[in-house]
């Protein structure tokens, strides 16, 4: 069985503690996982600013990287919610493709999606005694449906409290290049978000997605905030270790 | 460079109204209001995604057959004796409405609130006729003493308060009257009693067609579409072309998702179906009702797999709502009379030839809460991306985007070249980069780090630790896989190939 890495290019790049994480998670329950090397970018920021030429020739390398594999993982509701959102629209109009587009996505998985509905498992054993605010990224909520998942594994992590964050799905204001061309509206938005995140008071501010965190996280840290923020697979791989310290 | 120029004027006009408190600080006011009520009206109501799904049918069912029920539409209405005109555009609505003040020598029109004759622009058309034209509906009043455009498509001075307000109405008034909501509305009331019985010519919207009776349905809270639809002789009512639906069960329906979508209301105050002009044994209504069906970009879009469900839209003002950029920016921003999320796709998409209001889809975080709040579930969120690819095609786009573009292309086919952009990226960040921050406000960087702090790439990417991490982990005892585990994930292996055969 192939159970492979999607690691997404943001972490790849800036953020591979994070699909380090979750590698780490994942072996603990015996799964053993491959990085298919070929991959690249899943070809959102080209598709959402019109430029569907570049998108597709992203998501065919995409497509390509996991042929062979039965299962695939990411961690990001955002990149899997491309894939199964607007993968099909890429390629309506050749059925060879669309048979490949559907393969993948049937197989791709978002983390949270994959603990909790292909392993069954909601209780990682994790210990993390900190108060922690969950901001649920629009396209792993919206595109993806990712609701419950990430509430159901944060309840059972010991020691951590989770405060509701107010408006919580309401956009951070990243939206890819959106968040340079209209610079001071998507500024406006981080704002906004940030303020609600500090109204929790939390010490953590955790999310599926490091493109919503990065946004936030550097809204936070350019206003001196001290907060911490995390992915998720971060801070359950955290809180595993700790309970076994 | 006009698309350089488009953009911004549309970031201008952004920038306007994020430096506008007021206009933030009430847009978020009532829009929030509107939200928890839509919520709470939806939860009383339950099974919502179901009434979702239903209106989403009824309205796909409409507009794949519009060209059938409008014309059942018509015969129904003209055997009621209604006069039916057909506009295909903008320009064609004002002079048919011009044709018919003039036989009747009108001098003054009421209106009631309409979207649609906003979009054509007929007050300016009439006041340039020297037909005096006055708004009923609350909002619309005080928008058009303040002589400005709707903001919002059922809330048009949302960018409004009650102190602008007392002074728009002292100015009418010749005297000072208080910021006080009930002393307004009263003025108000008065003034308007005086049009509305004064008036030769009734001007109404229309917000469902019913296509088997001929019969047209207003939604109105403050009772003035029935004044408006009964004091004077002639009614005139415009309505876009694909405001049909097919039967009054069909309304049914449709009465109980506009209103909650709308405000959370369970149904509006008034609901007035009107079915023809006054009959001889009837004692109010118009002698004469003349309706007005407008194209005027519409048809265009029937038949266009991606923005043929935009005519889906029931002007509900939902989107708006749950929209976080128009949340900061308001409805003038967008540029024409409809804004939001719906605004954003349809003034593109109607005003094709416009190039200046194509960049209005990139004002979109694409977050996909205005098709979440849709009552009707059109895809608004995909039809912006829609209208950037169109923007693409037709090289409407900035020269610096598309060189980035066209780079991301050669990046992102191959991982060899991806990965010598990451090592150029970690070198290149050497000049810049503090304790893994970036902070400097230099080149294309600068937008990001006026609001943020910027990250920095990592020293080794995931591609290039993950040989050694994948050796540890080989090493290190894992523990044994789970049978369970095991079994369930061929279980859901072999059910994918039972859905493919």
């Amino acid at each position: 069985m192939n159970i492979s890495i999607l690691v997404t290019c943001l972490c790849d790049a800036i953020y591979p503690h994070v699909a380090e994480s979750m590698v780490r998670i994942l072996h603990r329950y015996g799964i053993p996982l491959d990085f298919p090397e070929m991959q690249t970018c899943c070809g959102q920021p080209a598709f959402n600013s019109g430029y569907w030429e570049e998108a597709r020739v992203a998501a065919m390398t995409t497509i390509a990287s996991f042929e062979d594999s039965d299962f695939v993982i990411a961690p990001s509701g955002s990149c899997v919610g491309m894939i199964r959102h607007h993968y099909p629209t890429l390629f309506k109009e050749d059925q060879e493709m669309l048979r490949k587009v559907n393969a993948l996505m049937e197989k791709t998985y978002e983390f949270t999606q994959f603990l909790v509905h292909v392993l069954g498992i909601t209780d990682l054993g994790a210990t993390f005694p900190y108060n922690v605010t969950y901001h649920p990224s629009c396209h792993g909520n919206r595109l993806l449906g990712v609701k419950d998942e990430p509430y159901q594994l944060l309840s059972h992590v010991k020691g951590c409290k989770l405060i509701p964050l107010p408006f919580a799905t309401d956009c951070c204001g990243f939206g890819g290049t959106f968040s340079v061309k209209l610079s001071d509206l998507s500024g406006a938005m981080v704002q906004e978000k940030v303020e609600h995140v500090m109204e929790t008071e939390a010490e953590v501010l955790v999310g599926l997605d490091m493109a919503c965190l990065m946004n936030i996280g550097g809204r936070l840290s350019h206003e001196g905030k001290n907060i911490r923020v995390m992915h998720l697979a971060e801070l359950l791989y955290e809180g595993v270790k700790r309970a076994n310290e | 460079m006009s698309e350089q120029r488009d953009m911004d004027d549309l970031k201008e006009r952004v920038r306007v109204a994020l430096n506008n408190d007021f206009l933030r600080n009430a847009v978020k006011f009532t829009t929030e209001k509107l939200r928890k009520g839509k919520q709470a009206a939806t939860d009383e109501l339950g099974n919502w995604e179901e009434w979702r799904e239903r209106g989403k049918q009824i309205r796909l069912q409409t507009i794949a057959h519009l060209d059938y029920y409008l014309s059942l539409f018509v015969d129904n209405l003209r055997a009621a004796g209604g006069k039916v005109h057909f506009a295909s555009t903008a320009e064609e609505a004002v002079q048919i409405s011009l044709k018919i003040m003039k036989a009747k020598q009108a001098k003054s029109v009421v209106k009631s609130k309409s979207m649609v004759s906003e979009e054509v622009q007929i007050n300016q058309a009439l006041e340039e006729a020297g037909i005096e034209v006055v708004e009923t509906d609350l909002g619309e009043y005080i928008i058009q003493l303040a002589n400005e455009t709707p903001s919002h498509i059922i809330i048009p001075a949302i960018h409004r308060n009650r102190n602008q307000v007392a002074e728009l109405f002292s100015e009418v008034a010749g005297e000072k009257l208080p910021a006080d909501t009930t002393v307004l509305a009263g003025f108000a009331r008065s003034k308007l009693r005086e049009k509305f019985l004064q008036a030769d010519i009734g001007i109404t919207g229309c917000n469902f067609a019913i296509a088997e009776s001929g019969s047209m349905v207003l939604f109105s809270n403050e009772g003035n579409a029935r004044m408006v639809s009964t004091l004077p002789k002639t009614q005139i009512t415009m309505m876009g072309m694909e405001r049909i639906i097919p039967s009054w069960e069909d309304l049914e329906v449709m009465a109980t998702l506009l209103p909650r979508a709308a405000t959370g209301q369970k149904l509006t105050v008034y609901m007035s179906a009107i079915h023809g002009p006054k009959r001889n044994d009837e004692v109010d209504g118009p002698e004469e009702l003349h309706v007005i069906i407008i194209d005027n970009g519409r048809s265009h879009q029937l038949g266009d797999p991606d923005f043929q469900e935009v005519l889906h839209c029931i002007r509900c003002g939902a989107c708006l709502n749950a929209c976080p950029v128009y949340r900061h920016i308001g409805g003038h921003a967008y540029g024409w009379v409809y804004s939001g999320p719906i605004g954003a796709v349809l003034t593109p998409v109607l005003n094709p030839d416009k190039g200046e209001w194509r960049e209005v889809a990139n004002a979109s975080s694409l977050c996909g809460a205005c098709y979440e709040a849709c009552p009707v579930k059109i895809p608004l969120h995909d039809m912006l991306v829609y209208i950037r690819r169109r923007n693409v095609e037709e090289k409407r786009t900035d020269v610096i985007e598309k060189l980035g573009m066209s780079a991301f292309g050669k990046i992102a086919s191959n991982h060899k070249r991806f990965r010598l952009a990451v090592k150029a990226g970690q070198l290149g960040q050497k000049f810049i980069a503090r304790k893994g921050k970036i902070t400097a406000k230099v080149g294309p960087l600068k937008n990001w780090t006026t609001y943020r702090v910027a990250p920095t790439f990592a020293q080794r990417s995931f591609r290039e630790s993950w040989r050694q991490l994948d050796q540890e982990l080989k090493q290190e005892m894992s523990l044994p896989q789970n049978q369970e585990i095991r079994q369930r994930m061929q279980e859901i292996i072999a059910k994918r190939g039972e859905k493919s055969e």
